[in-house]
């Protein structure tokens, strides 16, 4: 490809003064990392891989579902069940095949994090629970990397970059200066739960992919131990500044070993795996006894499960339709890995003070992988 | 004296509304006291303090006009 048709796309922004072929080739040049496809994932992978960023990692274990369309904007109808990197990875060849998409179909985790995150220049976190984010954010600052921060709830979003050095910023901040400790759970309700309108993400998952390409042409003043609070309803900003003197005392992961050796999970909900329960145990149990068996799976996502008798309730309607439930029988919830089942538990718990309900340990895919049938 | 009060997330459904003004607090620990009583669900909320816009820890000296926001936690993306 000539000179002239390399830089023949990026046209409108080289034209900048500010910018010009110089930010252009430190784009090309750069490699970002982006955790989760979700509604902060999906826009800022566009508009990424349209201002031609050299080299995008996508990281998500999950499948497409009817309920991520209203604000997960790279997929269609056409991809629900299918893997979310597969899909992202093949809509951003097709915006922009000049550069180099890596698509990684599973979850991070303290085995692959830093080895993932190593390969790249930058992360952008735009994860959905505490445990991927406090993972993301340690092995960020064990490998010294700039990491953009990006969450949403209801009408509000919050954006900040972390680990990055700045004239204005001696000392680096990272989420843990902001918030040291996971919240308790249940304390905080997720997108499942409290619900987010579908713009949000959008408008912070675009303002994530607007700081990393600050950070990388080193254009602007990025949002360098800030955290900046966006809310709909009364269109306002309001930033946050995190003083240096705030760094964090908390025990966390400093090195590799301690990060190698770190649960995750357990560190942000002490009583998980309190209500799971093993293929094996609920294999036993089945036989055992006549059991409440719910799948909270979207209509349509596969595989089909014709093994034990259950009931659909798909999770988008399970807080309205679990209601017509009763709690005589143990339940026992499933979804695809054991991610929505957990949540359904938990949904149960509280409506059924006195009810048993586990989810199923790995969801349906372990259980089928798991039962000598 | 006159402290503004900002609500951010989740919290401004606990004390419905995203803006409070608090006229007895010489103090962020006053503060939180305050607005715990008037609103206990605040107290099992897990947020920062930041006054005039710096995040803060421990408790800090207010004066007539200052203004704290209440800045919870996100998880969801």
């Amino acid at each position: 490809m000539s000179a002239q048709d390399k830089y023949a796309r990026y046209q409108r922004q080289i034209q900048l003064k500010e910018f010009g072929k110089g930010a252009q080739d430190k784009l090309l040049n750069a490699k970002v990392l982006v955790i989760g496809a979700g509604g902060l994932g999906c826009p800022a992978l566009q508009y990424l891989a349209a201002a031609g960023i050299g080299r995008i990692g996508i990281v998500d274990f999950d499948r497409v579902e009817l309920s991520n369309l209203h604000r997960q904007i790279l997929y269609t109808i056409d991809d629900i069940g299918l893997f979310k990197a597969e899909i992202a990875a093949k809509k951003l060849r097709l915006l922009n095949p000049e550069i180099s998409i890596d698509a990684y179909q599973y979850a991070i985790n303290t085995n692959n994090a830093l080895e993932l995150i190593s390969n790249y220049d930058l992360v952008i976190d735009g994860s959905d629970n505490f445990p991927t984010r406090y993972l993301v954010n340690d092995a960020c600052v064990i490998l010294n990397k700039p990491m953009v921060y990006g969450a949403v709830v209801r009408f509000e979003g919050q954006v900040g970059v972390f680990n990055l050095e700045t004239k204005d910023t001696k000392q680096k901040a990272n989420y843990r200066d902001l918030f040291p400790l996971p919240p308790d759970s249940g304390s905080i309700p997720s997108c499942n739960e409290a619900g987010v309108l579908g713009v949000i993400p959008g408008i912070i998952g675009t303002m994530q992919a607007t700081e990393a390409i600050k950070i990388i042409t080193r254009i602007g003043n990025p949002l360098s131990n800030k955290i900046v609070s966006y809310n709909a309803l009364n269109n306002s900003f309001y930033d946050f500044e995190i003083r240096p003197a705030m760094l964090t005392k908390v025990e966390f992961p400093k090195n590799k070993p301690e990060f190698l050796a770190f649960d995750y999970a357990l560190h942000c909900d002490p009583s998980a795996g309190r209500h799971q329960i093993s293929v094996l145990d609920f294999n036993a149990l089945r036989s055992r006894e006549p059991l409440n068996i719910i799948d909270v799976r979207e209509y349509g996502e596969i595989p089909g499960v014709h093994e034990f008798e259950h009931v659909k309730i798909p999770f988008s309607i399970f807080k309205e339709e679990m209601k017509r439930l009763t709690p005589e029988r143990t339940f026992i919830v499933f979804c695809t890995s054991g991610k929505r089942s957990a949540q359904a538990v938990q949904i149960l718990k509280n409506t059924f003070a006195t009810c048993t309900a586990y989810s199923l340990e790995g969801g349906i895919e372990n259980w089928k992988k798991n039962s000598d049938l | 004296m006159a402290i503004e009060v900002l609500l951010f997330g989740q919290l401004s459904e606990i004390t419905g509304a995203d803006k409070l003004t608090v006229t007895k607090a010489s103090s962020t620990v006053e503060l939180v006291q305050v607005l715990h009583k008037q609103f206990p669900n605040l107290a099992l909320a897990n947020y920062k303090l930041a006054v005039n816009k710096v995040l803060t820890e421990g408790n800090t000296v207010l004066k007539d006009a200052d203004v704290v926001a209440l800045l919870p936690p996100f998880s969801g993306g």
